[in-house]
């Protein structure tokens, strides 16, 4: 075994143990740590990929954007310290649902795909980030759905400034 | 290639060369290099800071017409190492009700968010961490991590003056992020490239601080500010939340705290003579690597100044100034900055060094001429809030007497 595998091996049960923390713990604060945690994971399983971009921007956007957001709002919405609630309510059953239901699809579109069994590139690519780039705004290749994903984010910065303005008039 | 000139690679081929006379796998050998590497960087890194926090208060201390450490040493250069030694002795409290696992992880994310930085700063044309391709994403995305360690301090402690510390503190950073990632760009958008390293060799024919001033006066003020010192300390501005995040703190997690501060300052130094004074560059450097040490390390001290003096001569902004600075005039001047540079870049081909200089120089002039202008005039339109009450009589400083109408 080499030491990358070791490092694989391990990195992944990290990740996956802390996942499933993630919709055990007791305490909202602390899901969200765990859950930071589990995408750091994903960060390094990324980086064991020689995939550098992927690794960055998973940091970037994941733990310094979304988790902080998140940690965040659990700051200034919940009683801080005794944020200690049951685990499951009535629609447990569904979330089940649709987590098997996701796993299922993932599992049977990576089983039939023909990379699965394929190792990973030979190495570090410079050019795969300007390729990536121009990929993106390619109209062949990718740029409707970054230009779609780029209008949905506009709409939901419209939204949030909506939902947070001061309505003049007193209508509320 | 002998050992004055590029010490570091010969070390790695003697560690290597052992390593496999042992019979160890390639895997193995690069793994135990990466290891023994990040784990001498980063202590190389930490021993600094000792020297710089007596660096810092004896210079702050001249500032403000004192003589600063001056016991313990020459100069009183030892002040830090019986400081370290006593702190290390100190008692860790942990009061009740704190949250016990963020409590205690906070301070260590604080110094590793700082430290991560230095694995892509290059110190000379082959000394660096790692030329990572993505270098200055990986700068932005490492910084959350401090951030990350600021917030958990505040919510953990469970304390009212921590808990206003950490808001301060989310405030503060994640809005100064923007306009320092849009000035991170004009390096990238000069160079072609993310990486730190490519950026320094790109920086051979001019540095980047001539060709965008303003970016690289809008990246000083926004990385002090995300580092939480003076004039941006409100996140532990001591008169008004104590000591904010970090209060409920003692013994060798305060220090972590006080360390993670210092380092951060000079981490920044460097960073700003990475991206904007060209790195390493300088007579010489490309042949003797070990110089490019000295070169980046000369630039830095002197950015370390500026921000030394800065912390030494201004006063603390208010959290409304703070925010206001930040979404009214820095944001959108980096962005407009960003896309008109991107236009003259774009314009005037490479080959035309001095042509191009002065087109950008006249660029980032008629910028903060449009600025100053805009400032000029809506700052008499802003409200001025009032604190006090209705006038009350105050004595009056002039002496009475000079107020006759003989005024003698």
């Amino acid at each position: 075994m080499t030491a990358l595998q070791i490092i694989f091996l391990f990195v992944a049960a990290v990740t996956l143990a802390s996942a499933v923390m993630v919709v055990s713990a007791r305490r909202m604060m602390h899901a969200a740590l765990w859950l930071v945690l589990s995408l750091a994971g994903v960060a390094v399983i990324f980086a064991l990929l020689d995939a550098g971009f992927f690794t960055v921007v998973q940091v970037l956007v994941y733990i310094g954007a979304i988790a902080i957001l998140i940690i965040f709002a659990i700051m200034l919405t919940r009683k801080a310290m005794e944020d200690v609630g049951p685990q499951l309510n009535r629609g447990w059953w569904l979330a089940a649902l649709a987590a098997v239901g996701v796993f299922a699809g993932l599992a049977v579109v990576l089983v039939s795909w023909p990379g699965v069994n394929a190792s990973a590139g030979a190495g570090p690519d410079a050019n795969l980030i300007v390729t990536f780039g121009k990929d993106l705004v390619d109209p062949h290749k990718f740029v409707m759905p970054f230009e779609v994903a780029s209008v949905m984010l506009l709409a939901a910065l419209i939204g949030a400034i909506y939902v947070s303005v001061e309505h003049k008039g007193g209508q509320k | 290639m002998s050992f004055w000139t590029d010490p570091i690679a010969i070390i790695e081929n003697l560690i290597s060369g052992w390593l496999a006379g042992l019979g160890m796998g390639e895997g193995w050998i690069t793994f135990i290099l990466a290891f023994l590497g990040a784990a001498v960087y980063a202590l190389v890194v930490m021993l600094f800071v000792v020297l710089l926090i007596w660096v810092e208060r004896k210079i702050l201390g001249r500032f403000q017409d004192r003589l600063g450490p001056n016991r313990i040493g020459p100069w009183g250069i030892f002040q830090t190492i019986a400081d370290m030694l006593k702190i290390f002795t100190k008692e860790y409290i942990t009061p009740n009700g704190v949250d016990k696992v963020p409590y205690n992880l906070a301070p260590m994310l604080a110094v590793a968010g700082v430290l991560a930085v230095w694995a892509v700063i290059p110190l000379g044309a082959t000394i660096f961490g790692a030329n990572l391709n993505v270098g200055v994403l990986y700068v932005v995305a490492i910084g959350a991590l401090g951030e990350l360690g600021i917030i958990l301090a505040g919510w953990s402690s469970r304390n009212k003056y921590a808990t206003l510390g950490g808001f301060r503190a989310v405030a503060l950073l994640v809005s100064y992020e923007v306009p320092l990632v849009v000035t991170l760009l004009i390096p990238v958008l000069f160079s072609g490239s993310m990486g730190m390293n490519d950026i320094v060799f790109a920086q051979k024919s001019m540095w980047y601080i001539v060709l965008a001033p303003v970016a690289a006066l809008i990246f000083l003020i926004t990385s002090i500010a995300e580092n939480g010192r003076a004039p941006f300390d409100l996140t532990e501005a001591d008169s008004e939340i104590v000591a904010g995040f970090n209060v409920e703190y003692s013994g060798l997690k305060f220090g972590m705290y006080y360390v993670a501060d210092f380092m951060h300052t000079f981490t920044i130094a460097f960073l700003f003579a990475t991206l904007w004074l060209g790195g390493w560059l300088g007579p010489w450097a490309e042949k003797y690597p070990m110089l490019g040490i000295f070169y980046t390390t000369f630039k830095a001290w002197f950015i370390y100044f500026t921000i030394l003096w800065l912390r030494g001569s201004l006063p603390r902004f208010r959290i409304d100034q703070m925010i206001n600075l930040n979404w009214k005039v820095l944001t959108p001047l980096a962005l407009v900055m960003l896309m008109l540079t991107a236009v003259v870049n774009h314009l005037i081909p490479a080959g035309m060094l001095v042509v191009r200089i002065l087109a950008l120089l006249a660029l980032n002039g008629a910028l903060l001429f449009v600025t100053g202008k805009l400032l000029d005039r809506f700052a008499g339109q802003t409200k001025r809030v009032v604190v006090a009450l209705e006038p009350r009589p105050v004595a009056r400083p002039e002496p009475v007497a000079t107020e006759s109408g003989t005024g003698v």
